[in-house]
């Protein structure tokens, strides 16, 4: 059997640099848990349905298992770790969890606060039917989901809370 | 699961990306990866080598012009759905993308990726079809324009030689007397649909002088049926052309049900689609 080639590829994640040599085929999720040892990032189904495994990519939510970490070289990416405030507190949008019961076994958690803490951004002040909205690309078995419409509308609360103070 | 190993190339210049294509049989193109990454995950394909195209310049455009709307290569849906202009020139586009995924797999996926894909269960390549669009293709023997008519070749296969790599699809605009309209029925707003129906209808006054109608998931490849002769009983002319077959989703009566359904409702907005707009016209 002949070796398989590695890259040298250079991760822009929560704001740090991670060299990282891996082959081609390695998946973003698995660069990001594996090679980088943040395990917030969740693998469930690794294609494209369930949402556990998503980031942000230059701001922008996307499917970790569906890129490789070799195409992500130019981009910032953020996983859930990197959604704590700079003093280490609790974001909006992971407070509001906390406060709503919006989870209970936590597998699918990271996919909800990533994609949310972006869809606030893009609505902030979202209604109901804007909140499920926001979340219906992303699977909970837990929940039945109704906690976690009420985390993202306790987020948006939050974040207005903490930018009037 | 995993990947199986592929050598990988990420060109800044798309004639390094048609040389190394032409010079490597079993190698594929890497768009947004939104279809193929998950094929490559469930190993049901494993090329040799991916041509990653996410770095090559000038190929992010949506571009409006008099004729209609030009999408690169590199054009999220995301981007599309988001120019308000592009909307404005060709209504179809904005009314279908929302429909294509949830907003996450938009964000990655791009439509001209999507439309050689070949998928009949895709909006996007039905809509080209639907409005007799066309993808320019380029390679190291040169250039070409497809037409949509040419393009499906069957399932999930395009006409794209495999040294052609797609750089811009071209969406015609609409007339000021015509219409548009889409609905799907799926399990969930995002998934697949179980069937997905179009209209474009052409009028002169109060007559309707075309109509043609486009199908999701009823066939192997996207179909266009025309209507024009069928205005009171468009489901039955389009079933007699489309092959609605079984599977875990759907049942083939449960689809040619549906296409009952929606081929009249999809027609008849289409058709007040295009009389609202030829009153818009006509207003001084
Ligand atoms: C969970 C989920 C749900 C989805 N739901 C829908 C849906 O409801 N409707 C829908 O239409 N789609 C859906 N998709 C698919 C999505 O729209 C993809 O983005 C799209 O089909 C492919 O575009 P891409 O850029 O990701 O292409 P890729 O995955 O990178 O490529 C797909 C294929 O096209 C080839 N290719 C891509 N670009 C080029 C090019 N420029 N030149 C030559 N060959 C090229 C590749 O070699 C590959 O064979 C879904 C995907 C997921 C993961
Ligand atoms: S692991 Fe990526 S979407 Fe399920
Ligand atoms: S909390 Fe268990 S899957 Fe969502």
């Amino acid at each position: 059997m002949t070796t398989e080639q590695l890259h040298d590829v250079r991760l822009h994640v929560n704001g740090s640099v991670h060299e990282v040599q891996v082959p081609a085929r390695r998946l973003l999720s698995d660069a990001l848990r594996h090679d980088c040892g943040l395990t917030g990032t969740h693998v469930g189904c690794e294609h494209g349905v369930c949402g556990a495994c998503t980031v942000l990519v230059d701001g922008a939510p996307m499917r970790s298992c569906l890129m490789l970490a070799v195409s992500a070289v130019d981009a910032e990416i953020t996983t859930v770790e990197g959604l704590t405030e700079d003093d280490g507190s609790l974001s909006p949008v992971q407070q509001a969890f906390s406060d709503c019961h919006g989870l209970q076994c936590g597998f699918c958690t990271p996919g909800f606060l990533t994609t949310i803490t972006a869809g606030l951004r893009e609505t902030p002040d979202p209604t109901e039917d804007e909140a499920r909205e926001m979340i219906a690309g992303n699977l909970c078995r837990c929940t039945g989901y109704q906690n976690i419409v009420k985390s993202v509308l306790r987020a948006a609360e939050i974040e207005h809370e903490r930018s009037d103070a | 699961m995993k990947p199986a190993p592929f050598a990988y190339l990420r060109p800044s210049s798309l004639e390094e990306a048609l040389a190394a294509l032409a010079g490597e049989q079993g190698a594929k193109v890497l768009a947004g990866g939104q279809s193929l990454v998950p094929l490559l995950n469930m190993r049901l394909a494993a090329p040799s080598m991916l041509i990653d195209i996410n770095a090559l310049p000038d190929l992010g455009h949506v571009r409006v012009a008099e004729d209609g709307v030009r999408v690169g290569a590199l054009a999220r849906h995301a981007e599309v759905l988001a120019s308000s202009e592009a909307e404005r020139a060709q209504p179809l586009l904005g009314m279908a993308l929302r429909h294509v995924a949830h907003p996450t797999i938009r964000n990655r996926g791009t439509t001209v990726g999507s439309i050689v894909h070949a998928d009949a269960a895709a909006e996007m390549p039905m809509v080209l079809r639907l409005l007799d669009g066309s993808v320019d293709v380029a390679s190291v023997r040169g250039r070409r324009t497809i037409p949509a008519a040419e393009l499906f070749a069957g399932p999930l296969e395009s006409t794209l030689a495999h040294d052609e790599v797609a750089v811009e699809a071209f969406f015609p605009g609409l007339a000021p007397d015509a219409g548009v309209a889409f609905q799907e029925i799926a399990r969930r707003h995002g998934d697949y649909a179980l069937v997905g129906v179009a209209a474009h209808v052409e009028t002169d006054g109060d007559a309707v002088t075309r109509a043609s109608l486009g199908f999701v998931s009823v066939s192997d490849v996207p179909v266009v049926v025309d209507v024009t002769h069928a205005l009171g009983d468009p489901a039955a002319k389009a079933l007699a052309e489309l092959d609605p077959a079984d599977d875990i989703h759907a049942s083939a009566a449960y689809r040619a049900h549906l296409v009952k359904v929606l081929a009249p409702r999809v027609l008849a907005a289409a058709t007040d689609h295009a009389r609202s707009r030829a009153g818009e016209a006509t207003q001084p």
